[in-house]
Order: structure tokens, then C-alpha cells, then sequence
């Protein structure tokens, strides 16, 4: 229903589209994002559950952000997506929707993608320090030499004084 | 009563950093919240997640579908059950199957079990760090029981890892259903004695009434779900607003609070205690309806085979074969599929390329935008009034942090 209502509102707007087991999913443009996800809260879709992103790493742009809304009236649910690819930057909802503050400080945390407008943009669940984003997937899943960090190269350099 | 708040804003020199966590009595978890005082008053509260992150989504993309599932008995760990039961879900909405009537029955009912044993860790526990360490143990002694249910279903009190894609690891034994009964009547009187003590008891009014006082637009606006929402007013259930396993045609009462304090919030949590007694009750009384049947989808492709035909019948040995060694056949998609869990709507985004292992696993716990708001939440609070809002939130590190 939604869907239709921004067909209305945006023709020719919408990327991509599909209803996999009736979730109606949206692919709008990046710079569009902004419009249509104000256009969206207005029409009732005020309860942002989440922000993800998935990594297509063979792909340009690389990643997909997933936004997944719900509207508290018609028990509808959308889920919208923009393609970003490395180094571009997202419009940070963090403004109108609250609960996008530490969705989005998670996405940049583990997938590297920036949210301008953001009022704090620090890692969350990761520490200052850590070196790359784990949930790209390039990453190691043993976390490679990133995880051990300056222990790691410590010890390394102990053990070489060791066999000296 | 209102929050007590402090007129005038001091300065910031005045200020004491306190640390609160990350191993702390009242953090229920591991988590650590950077607390600014004035005196006594909270000026500013910065948590601190992620000590207890694991990369169970980064994990999640290495593992089969099965083999997730022990992982989502970490998420929540205090109801593990519902956890099984919403991943397992999200797997077969993906699949496009629906497990048998009388799984879904049982999925039904032990998730009302953990979701009164999880309402018991959050009451009970929030009444012992204001001070009522008698409800506590009172409450706690129904958790053993129902600990002891999960334990004759599942093998397992804690980790049960109960469900399996297309239905559940095994039937209840017999034994089941009239222990499940007698609980049901002795957590009704637990329950009469809990309200005996707390929901009149002036200290505890005090400490909780008009504490983390949230509006409806300003819980819906931080990503609120499940009894934090309905404390605020919004009656929003999935299981009514969005059914999922035939909760339809189960008869029970969304509570709704009207001010979405800590009071609010503990009496809606205790009024959902008793109404999954309901649907436990009525749950019981279907299972026998239904009488004995299969619990598992008889779909060799996505449910391994049984054991003794494994070890009699090449066919069998061969589906078993390749299930374990190549997954189940998934369809390339994506969905997110939604559970009304304890804490509230706990959803699992899963993005299929057709492989062994999902391309992508992401899960949204619902205690981590509730605990976004804690800086708003406490801002000008008492630190005890801190501590009492945090218990009413209902924080599980493990599904916080996944």
C-alpha cells in the first residue's frame, strides 16, 4: 500500500522492488533517501525497528543500508534500501527517529559507512582503537592481526628477542 | 510523585565521574554506563556497550542454519526458548514451510514459560536492587520450576536449544503436561503473594512511581517495543497485531500502562505473567486435543531423517549425509521476520544466496534501542532512581551486544 502511495508521490523513483514471502522491500536512490524516508514517517511509519547493512563486496556499490520500518497504525511493514558504495556517505536519521543514533554508530562500526549528521559517530560495539570493520567481508573471521592489535606486534617482537 | 530534579544546572567542574560496570551487582550483565554526577543527581549517562560482543552475526555467516541455533540460546539467555523459536521462524519464513500443528502448540507454550521466567528475572531482580529481596526469592523459586520443565523438554535448563528448522528437536514426555499444570497454579499464588508485597507496598511506590516516566511518542520515536511500549500506553503486541503461530485462536489480554514509568512497567510485566498462564493453560488443553503427532515437518530436505532409519535405509543415510554436509536447499531472498519476545519485538533479518550458510544474519534484540535511551531516561534522576530504570528495562547483555 505504501508502495503505491510513493509511486504516487515519486514516480520512477523506485530502483528495485520485490515482495520475497510478502515483505515489501524498496531499493530508492541515495540521494533521494532523505525525502522518501521523511515521506514515509508522515504517511505513519514512525517506528524505525532497525538498521542494517549487507555487504556485496563484489559488487559497486558494495553495500546495501537496510532500514526496516514499521507502522504502528496498519501493522505495515517496509523495508527500504539504498545502495552505498566505499567512501560514500549516508544522511543520518538520527534527527527524527532516536533509535537510529546507535543503529547507525553500529552500521559505521562494522561496516565502515559514514552517516553525516550524525551527532555523535563513534564505534559502539567495538573499541576506539580496533583497525578495520568486522562485519565486511573481507575481514578474517579469526580477526585477523586487527584483533590482537599492539599486543600482537609486542609479542611478536618478544619472541623475536627471545630466539637472539 | 514526580522525579525529583534539582533547580538550577551546576557546573560542569562540579561534576564526579562514577563508573557503573563493567562488573557491577546492579548492571545485571556486562555492560558499563559512564555516569556524571552532581551530588547525587545524574547529569549525563553514557553507556558503554559491546564487552560482551562475540560477532554471533559474523559467526552466523560461517555457520549452517542449523548450527545458529545454539547461538540464539546466548542472545537472551534468560528466555532462550523464544529465541530458538523466533530463529527458527525466520529460517522456514524464508524457506516458505510451516512446521506441524502440534509443534507449533508447543512452540507456544514453552515460549509463555520463558517469557514468565524472563518477567521473573526483570520483576524480581529490580524489587531486589530497590531493596525487596523477599519477592525475589519467592519468584525465583518458579523459575526453578519452569527451569525444570525446559529441562525435561529440552535436556537443557538454560542453552535449550529446543526448536529445529520445521519443527522441534522432540516431543514433550508425558510426564510433561501435568508438572506444566501444577506450575501454572503454584505460579498463580507466587504471583498473589509478589503483589502482596510490592504493588501496595509504599517504599516500593515511592522509589518507582513517576521514575523513567516516558511518553508514547517519545517510546515509539527511541524504537521502543514489547512491555516498555505498552507501560507508555501503545498497545502493541505482535501477537495480536501481527499473529504468528496461531496465536489467534488463544484468548488472552494485552495490559497497557498509562505513564511508562517503573511502576508501569512492573505492573504490565505482572499482569503478562498472568496472561501467559492463560495461554499455557489453554495450551495444555490443546495439546491434548490434538493428541500425539509428528512435531517435525516430514521433509527429509530440511529435517534430518530418524535416527534407526538412518542407520537401516540407504535413502535415509543419504539425506542425512547430505543435510549435514550440504545444508538444506535454501531459496535465494531475503526476509525479516518478527517474534513478540519477552523484552519486546525481537527480529531476525536473514539474506540468503542459496549457500550452506545465510549470506547475511542480523538480529534486533529488543532491549538495544531501549537502552539507547538511558542518557534521556536518567537525565536529573537520583542515582538510585538510575538503578531503578535500568532494572525495568530489562537489559540482557547478550542480546545487547550479540
Amino acid at each position: 500500500m505504501i508502495i503505491e502511495r510513493l509511486d504516487a508521490q515519486f514516480p520512477d523513483l523506485i530502483l528495485d522492488r520485490h515482495a520475497f514471502r510478502d515483505d515489501q522491500t524498496i531499493v530508492v536512490p541515495r540521494p533521494d533517501l532523505e525525502k522518501v524516508i521523511e515521506f514515509v514517517y508522515r504517511e505513519g511509519f514512525q517506528l524505525l525497528l532497525d538498521i542494517t547493512a549487507v555487504d556485496w563486496y563484489q559488487r559497486d556499490p558494495r553495500f546495501d543500508a537496510v532500514y526496516h520500518l514499521l507502522n504502528l497504525a496498519s501493522q505495515e511493514r517496509l523495508r527500504l534500501k539504498v545502495r552505498v558504495a566505499e567512501g560514500e556517505c549516508l544522511p543520518s536519521q538520527a534527527g527524527r527517529f532516536k533509535s537510529a543514533t546507535w543503529s547507525e554508530r553500529e552500521v559505521f562500526d562494522m561496516f565502515g559507512i559514514p552517516f553525516e549528521g550524525h551527532p555523535g559517530l563513534e564505534r559502539l560495539l567495538m573499541w576506539r582503537d580496533f583497525q578495520g570493520h568486522p562485519l565486511r567481508k573481507d575481514f578474517p573471521l579469526d580477526g585477523g592481526d586487527a584483533f590482537c592489535g599492539d599486543v600482537g606486534v609486542s609479542f611478536a617482537g618478544h619472541a623475536r628477542s627471545l630466539k637472539d | 510523585m514526580e522525579p525529583t530534579k534539582t533547580p538550577a544546572p551546576a557546573q560542569d567542574a562540579d561534576r564526579m565521574i562514577l563508573n557503573m560496570g563493567p562488573s557491577h551487582p546492579s548492571t545485571h550483565g556486562t555492560l558499563r554506563i559512564v555516569l556524571e554526577l552532581d551530588g547525587e543527581f545524574v547529569r549525563k549517562a553514557t553507556p558503554e556497550i559491546g564487552y560482551l560482543h562475540r560477532g554471533v552475526e559474523k559467526l552466523g555467516e560461517n555457520l549452517s542454519y542449523h548450527q545458529f541455533i545454539p547461538l540464539t540460546d546466548r542472545l537472551n539467555y534468560c528466555s532462550s526458548m523464544m529465541n530458538n523459536v523466533g530463529y527458527t521462524l525466520a529460517v522456514e519464513k524464508l524457506l516458505g514451510i510451516k512446521d506441524p500443528a502440534r509443534s507449533q502448540v508447543i512452540r507456544v507454550l514453552v515460549s509463555e514459560l520463558a517469557r514468565i521466567g524472563d518477567h521473573i528475572v526483570c520483576v524480581g531482580v529490580n524489587a531486589v536492587d530497590l531493596g525487596a529481596y523477599t519477592v525475589f526469592l519467592y519468584l525465583f523459586e518458579q523459575r526453578e520450576a519452569i527451569y525444570d520443565l525446559f529441562e525435561m523438554a529440552a535436556g537443557q535448563r538454560m542453552h535449550t536449544s529446543f526448536t529445529r528448522i520445521g519443527g522441534l528437536m522432540r516431543d514433550l514426555p508425558p510426564e510433561f503436561a501435568p508438572r506444566c499444570a501444577a506450575f501454572a497454579d503454584k505460579m498463580e499464588r507466587a504471583l498473589d503473594e509478589m503483589e502482596a508485597l510490592l504493588t501496595h507496598n509504599p517504599i516500593w511506590v515511592d522509589r518507582t512511581k513517576g521514575v523513567g516516566r516516558i511518553s508514547p511518542e517519545d517510546a515509539v520515536n527511541w524504537g521502543y517495543t514489547g512491555p516498555c511500549l505498552r507501560a507508555s500506553g501503545v498497545a502493541q503486541d505482535l501477537r495480536k497485531a501481527q499473529p504468528y503461530l496461531g496465536y489467534e485462536t488463544y484468548d488472552f489480554d494485552v495490559p497497557v500502562g498509562t505513564t511508562g514509568d517503573v511502576y508501569d512497567r512492573y505492573l504490565v510485566r505482572t499482569e503478562e505473567m498472568r496472561q501467559s498462564l492463560r495461554i499455557v493453560r489453554q495450551a495444555l488443553a490443546k495439546l491434548e486435543e490434538i493428541g500425539p503427532g509428528p512435531v517435525i515437518v516430514d521433509d527429509t530436505k530440511v529435517a534430518l531423517p530418524p535416527k534407526e532409519k538412518v542407520y537401516t535405509r540407504m535413502e535415509s543415510l543419504i539425506h542425512h549425509f547430505k543435510l549435514v554436509m550440504h545444508g538444506i536447499d535454501m531459496p535465494v531472498g531475503e526476509v525479516y521476520s518478527a517474534t513478540e519476545a519477552a523484552n519486546g519485538e525481537l527480529g531476525y533479518y536473514l539474506v540468503s544466496d542459496g549457500g550452506k550458510s545465510p549470506y547475511r544474519i542480523h538480529v534486533r534484540p529488543p532491549c538495544y534501542p531501549i537502552f539507547s535511551s538511558f542518557d534521556e531516561q536518567t537525565r536529573g534522576c537520583l542515582i538510585a532512581d538510575a538503578i531503578a530504570i535500568l532494572g525495568s528495562l530489562n537489559i540482557i547483555a547478550g542480546e545487547l551486544d550479540r
